[in-house]
C-alpha cells in the first residue's frame, strides 16, 4: 500500500481580491489549485522545480513561484495572479501595458513570470535599478530570447515613473 | 453560419482586368529594379501550397458579420503567423485588420500545409493567403457588378465593403456573395495589389495575442478545459530500450483519485480526477516499477572519436574542379570542429488533451503538422481516416520537432483506453528533457588552400551527423509511446538525412571544392531542431573563414566580400561592416563577425558579437550583438526583427552553454539545473537592421540567425582571448 493519503479539507484563499473556498488536500501546490480549481491561467507549469518562474504570483507584494507552494501555507495570504493585475475595468497594469507595447513575446509562455517579477519590483520601488531588474529577472527563463524586449519594456516603465 | 454553402460558377479568364504593368518576380536585382511598387502586379507564378489546395474558400471566408475568417494550414509558435497571415488578407481585400479572423491548422478544415518548419510559412501560407485574397477580391467585385447593374470599372472595395464611385452606396462583401462562399480556383493571371498602397503590409502591425498572454487569457493547448476533463502522467523507462518488469498496480490503485492505470508493452500511465493526484500517482510508480537499464549510451569514450568510429554511410554533396592538392601540399590550413548533442527544451512543457467518444477520436495538440500527425497516430491506432480529428493548438514555442506530437500520441492511446472523457496529459520537466528528439551531435572537418593574394582555391569539407528529420510523417515509428507497445512499432530507418547538409556549401566563390556527408546512426533520439545541420555547418565554415582571412592578413570582412559575388549578400555584410566601425574594444574583449544565406536560398544575414573574456572565471560575457537581415519582402518588420533578435540569443545560449548529457544507461540532463540555458545575466545589447526589399518575393528569415552568431561569438573569444574555439559550448572549451 501507499503512503500517498490524500485528505481533502476546505481551504480558504484570497486570490485576486476575493476569497475562494476550494475542498483540496493541503499538500497540494498552489499551480494546481489555481490552474485546476479556480481555473486561472496565467500561472504555468514549466519546471516544478521553482528554477524556471513559468509558474510565478505575487504573495503580498512578492514575486514567488507556486509549484510547489504548499496551499496551507499561503492561507491568509493575499495571492495576486497576472489575471489579478487590471483594474476593474479592464484597463491593464503599467507593466502589462508596457510588454504589449513593446510586443515582448514570442511564444509567451514565460511572459506570466516576466511580468509577475516586473510588477514585484514595482511594488518594491526597485523597478528603476537596472541591476536589480536584472537580478530578480535572473529566476526568469525565457526559451524564444526575447529578453531584450522584456527589459525594454520594464525600462519603459520605469521612464515613466520617472517622469511623472 | 456559413453552412448554406452555394456554388459560385467559377469565373473565367477574359473577365479578368487587363492591366499593362507587368512585374517578373523572380531574378531581379534590387538595385536595378524599374520602380515596379507603383503599378499593379499581374502575377505568373502561384505558390506551392496553391497547387494542392487551390480553391479560394480553402484559404479565405467571408463571414455574414462582415469579417474574414482567413484559414492556414501552419500553427502559430511564437513566430507571429497569425498576425502576418492577416495582415496580407486584410491588404489584399482591402478589410480593417481587425476584421480578420485567422484558422490555425485543423484536419479536415484547414488546407494541409504539412508542416510549420523550414521558415516557409511565409513563402507557402501567406502567399497563398495573398494570391486567394486577391482573387476574392476580383471574383466578389465581377458579382457585384452583375448583381448590380454597375460596371465592374465604376466599383471599388474600400473598407470591408464594396462602393459604387459615383454614389454613397455600398454592401458589405457577404451581401454580395448572399451568405455563399468562393469555390472557384485562384488562377492565372492574377491581379495583386500595388505595393506602394499598402496599408498593413511591410508595417509593425502587433500581434493580437500578446494581450491575451499579458491578461493570462487561453492561449495554449495548456490552457484548455473541458468538463470532467481528466488528468494523466506517463511514467517513462529508464532509457530508450528499458523493458518493464514489473510495477505496483495494487499500490497504485489505493491512491485516492487514481481512476485508471494504463500498461500496454512498456508504456505505462496513470489517469486521475485531478492532475496532482495524477502527478502523484506517477512518482509512486516511478518508485515502484521495475525496469531492465540497458546500457546502450557510450558514456566513458571520447565522443568524437566513438562518432567518427561509428558506420557512416558517404553521401557526396557537391563537387567542382578538383581538391586533390590539399591531400599533398604543405601549405594546407585545416581545422576539425564539434557541436554535441542539443534540445529544444521548451519552457513549457509538451502537453496535449484527447477524447475517444461514438468511435471519434479527437486530439488538441500543439504539434507543427496536424495532417502528418493524424496519419501517424491513426497507423498506430489502426482508426479510419473519419475517426480522427486533430486541432492546433499554439503550445510553449518548440523550435522545430519537440516532444509535442509525442505526447499527442500518449494522450490517443489514453484516450482510447479510457473513453467518454477528455484526457489531458502534460509532461513533466524530465520528460521532456530526457525524451525529446535531440538536436544531432555533429562533427566538421575542413581543409582549404590559399593563393598568394589571399584568396582561396581549395576547400575539402567532411560532415559526420545523424539524421535531422524524424518526424511523425505518417510513421507510428515516430511517436514515441509507439515504440514501447506490447506489438511495438520499431524504427527502421535514421530519418530524413537531407538537414545534415544544410548549408554545408559555403556561400563563397571557391573555385575547387568537395564536400561530403558521413551519415551515422547516433545513440539519441534526434529530429529536426531550428536551422537543423545548418547551424554546424555555418559555425564551421564561418570560423573557418575567420582563420583563414588571419591566415592571409585580411581584414575578416574584407575576405568574406572577396569571396561573393552576391550583391545582397555584400550589402549585409557591408551594413555590419558600417555598424561596427566606430566600435572601441577594451582588454579582453573582442569581436567576431560571420555571415551566411539561409539554406543558400533564403535570407541573407551577416552578424557580429562582442564579448568580454574574463581570465579568472573563464567566462565569457556578451556585450553586444549587431545583425543585419535581408529577408526580401518584409511583412512585418517588427515580426522580423522579433525572430531574429530571438535567434540571435537563442543560438547564443546553444553556442556558450548547451549540451546534452548522459550515462551508460540514461540521460543526465534532465532540468534546468543539468542542462542550463542562457539567463539575465549574461543578455548583450542588441541591434537589427532589416534591409528591405519591397519588390523581392519574401524569404524564409526565422532560422537565419542561428548558424551565423554561434561563428561570430566564436570568432569574438578568439579576437579576446586568442584560443581558437573547435568545439561547443564554448563554456566548456574555456575551462
Amino acid at each position: 500500500m501507499t503512503n500517498i493519503m490524500y485528505m481533502k479539507t476546505q481551504i480558504t484563499l484570497n486570490v485576486n481580491g476575493k476569497n475562494r473556498d476550494i475542498q483540496v488536500d493541503p499538500k497540494t501546490p498552489l499551480l494546481y489549485v489555481l490552474r485546476d480549481h479556480l481555473q486561472l491561467n496565467g500561472p504555468k507549469y514549466g519546471c516544478g522545480q521553482e528554477i524556471c518562474g513559468s509558474c510565478m504570483v505575487l504573495i503580498d507584494d512578492h514575486a514567488v513561484p507556486c509549484c510547489l507552494l504548499r496551499v496551507d501555507s499561503v492561507v491568509g495570504r493575499t495571492i495576486t495572479t497576472i489575471e489579478g493585475l487590471a483594474d476593474e475595468h479592464g484597463t491593464l497594469h503599467p507593466v502589462q501595458q508596457a510588454f504589449v507595447q513593446e510586443q515582448a513575446a514570442q511564444c509567451g509562455y514565460c511572459l506570466n513570470g516576466m511580468i509577475i517579477s516586473a510588477v514585484s519590483l514595482l511594488r518594491q520601488n526597485q523597478i528603476q535599478d537596472e541591476e536589480m531588474v536584472k537580478m530578480l529577472l535572473h529566476r526568469n527563463l525565457c526559451r524564444c530570447g526575447t529578453h531584450t524586449r522584456i527589459l525594454k519594456a520594464i525600462r519603459s516603465v520605469a521612464d515613466m515613473l520617472e517622469t511623472n | 453560419m456559413m453552412n448554406s454553402k452555394k456554388r459560385i460558377p467559377p469565373y473565367s479568364r477574359r473577365d479578368f482586368l487587363k492591366t499593362t504593368g507587368s512585374v517578373t518576380i523572380g531574378f531581379c536585382l534590387w538595385d536595378s529594379c524599374s520602380s515596379p511598387l507603383l503599378e499593379d502586379q499581374e502575377i505568373s507564378d502561384l505558390p506551392g501550397s496553391l497547387n494542392r489546395h487551390p480553391n479560394i474558400n480553402a484559404w479565405i471566408e467571408i463571414l455574414e458579420d462582415g469579417r474574414v475568417q482567413v484559414l492556414t494550414g501552419k500553427i502559430e509558435l511564437g513566430q507571429g503567423i497569425r498576425i502576418a497571415v492577416a495582415q496580407v488578407a486584410a491588404e489584399e481585400l482591402n478589410t480593417d485588420i481587425n476584421m480578420v479572423e485567422v484558422t490555425l491548422a485543423e484536419t479536415g478544415r484547414t488546407p494541409n500545409e504539412g508542416y510549420t518548419a523550414g521558415s516557409r510559412s511565409i513563402e507557402s501560407s501567406a502567399m497563398a493567403i495573398r494570391y486567394a485574397a486577391a482573387a476574392a477580391k476580383e471574383k466578389i467585385l465581377e458579382l457585384a457588378a452583375e448583381k448590380l447593374s454597375i460596371d465592374k470599372s465604376q466599383l471599388v472595395m474600400q473598407n470591408g465593403k464594396v462602393r459604387a464611385k459615383k454614389s454613397d452606396a455600398s454592401w458589405s462583401y457577404s451581401q454580395i456573395l448572399e451568405g455563399a462562399q468562393i469555390e472557384d480556383e485562384v488562377q492565372l493571371p492574377l491581379q495583386l495589389k500595388s505595393k506602394s498602397n499598402y496599408s498593413y503590409v511591410g508595417k509593425a502591425i502587433p500581434r493580437k495575442d500578446i494581450e491575451k498572454m499579458a491578461r493570462g487569457k487561453q492561449v495554449y493547448v495548456q490552457d484548455l478545459r473541458f468538463p470532467d476533463m481528466v488528468h494523466a502522467r506517463v511514467v517513462r523507462p529508464p532509457n530508450y530500450e528499458s523493458m518493464l518488469e514489473s510495477f505496483d498496480e495494487q499500490g497504485v490503485k489505493s491512491i485516492e483519485g487514481v481512476l485508471e492505470v494504463v500498461r500496454n508493452g512498456d508504456f505505462l500511465a496513470v489517469i486521475a480526477e485531478e492532475e496532482y493526484p495524477a502527478i502523484q500517482a506517477a512518482q509512486f510508480l516511478k518508485e515502484h516499477a521495475s525496469w531492465s537499464k540497458p546500457e546502450i549510451f557510450p558514456a566513458n569514450e571520447s565522443f568524437d572519436e566513438y562518432i567518427l568510429n561509428l558506420p557512416a554511410e558517404i553521401q557526396q554533396v557537391k563537387t567542382n574542379g578538383s581538391t586533390e592538392v590539399l591531400k599533398t601540399d604543405k601549405d594546407i590550413i585545416s581545422a576539425q570542429f564539434e557541436k554535441p548533442y542539443l534540445m529544444h527544451a521548451s519552457i513549457g512543457t509538451s502537453c496535449a488533451v484527447a477524447i475517444y467518444k461514438n468511435d471519434q477520436l479527437h486530439i488538441w495538440s500543439h504539434t507543427q503538422g496536424v495532417y502528418p500527425l493524424k496519419e501517424a497516430i491513426k497507423n498506430m491506432i489502426g482508426l479510419a481516416d473519419e475517426q480522427l480529428q486533430i486541432t492546433g493548438i499554439p503550445g510553449s514555442g518548440c523550435y522545430g520537432h519537440n516532444g509535442a506530437d509525442d505526447v499527442a500520441a500518449d494522450a490517443a492511446l489514453l484516450a482510447m483506453a479510457f473513453p467518454d472523457k477528455h484526457v489531458r496529459l502534460q509532461w513533466s520537466r524530465e520528460e521532456e528533457h530526457a525524451w525529446e528528439p535531440y538536436g544531432s551531435a555533429m562533427i566538421m572537418k575542413l581543409n582549404a588552400k590559399l593563393d598568394g593574394s589571399g584568396k582561396i582555391t581549395h576547400w575539402s569539407y567532411d560532415l559526420w551527423s545523424d539524421a535531422h528529420s524524424s518526424r511523425p510523417g505518417g510513421n507510428p515509428e515516430n511517436l514515441l509511446p509507439a515504440r514501447h507497445l506490447a506489438l511495438p512499432f520499431v524504427k527502421t530507418g535514421s530519418g530524413g538525412r537531407g538537414g545534415a547538409y544544410r548549408n554545408s556549401e559555403p556561400y563563397y566563390h571557391i573555385p575547387n571544392m568537395n564536400i561530403n556527408a558521413h551519415f551515422f546512426n547516433g545513440p539519441l533520439r534526434v529530429s529536426a531542431l531550428r536551422s537543423l545541420g545548418a547551424f554546424a555547418n555555418i559555425f564551421a565554415i564561418e570560423s573557418f573563414m575567420d582563420e583563414l582571412a588571419v591566415s592571409s592578413g585580411k581584414d575578416p570582412l574584407k575576405f568574406r566580400l572577396a569571396h561573393l559575388t552576391d550583391k545582397r549578400a555584400k550589402a549585409v555584410v557591408e551594413k555590419i561592416g558600417e555598424l561596427t566601425k566606430e566600435e572601441k574594444l577594451a582588454s579582453g574583449e573582442g569581436i567576431g563577425y560571420a555571415f551566411s544565406r539561409y539554406k543558400n536560398v533564403a535570407s541573407y544575414f551577416a552578424c557580429a558579437v562582442k564579448v568580454y573574456y574574463e581570465e579568472n572565471s573563464g567566462r565569457i560575457l556578451l556585450k553586444k550583438m549587431w545583425g543585419a537581415i535581408d529577408s526580401g519582402e518584409v511583412i512585418n518588420p517588427d515580426g522580423l526583427r522579433n525572430q531574429t533578435e530571438g535567434g540571435m540569443i537563442q543560438a547564443a545560449s546553444w553556442t556558450t552553454m548547451e549540451q546534452v548529457t548522459f550515462d551508460k544507461d540514461h540521460i543526465t540532463s534532465v532540468d534546468w539545473g543539468t542542462y542550463p540555458i542562457l539567463r539575465f545575466d549574461n543578455i548583450p545589447e542588441k541591434e537589427v537592421v532589416v534591409i528591405d526589399h519591397p519588390e523581392e518575393p519574401p524569404m524564409g528569415a526565422g532560422e537565419a540567425a542561428q548558424g551565423p552568431t554561434a561563428a561570430a561569438i566564436a570568432n569574438a573569444v578568439y579576437g579576446a582571448a586568442g584560443r581558437r574555439i573547435r568545439k561547443l559550448p564554448i563554456g566548456g572549451s574555456m575551462q
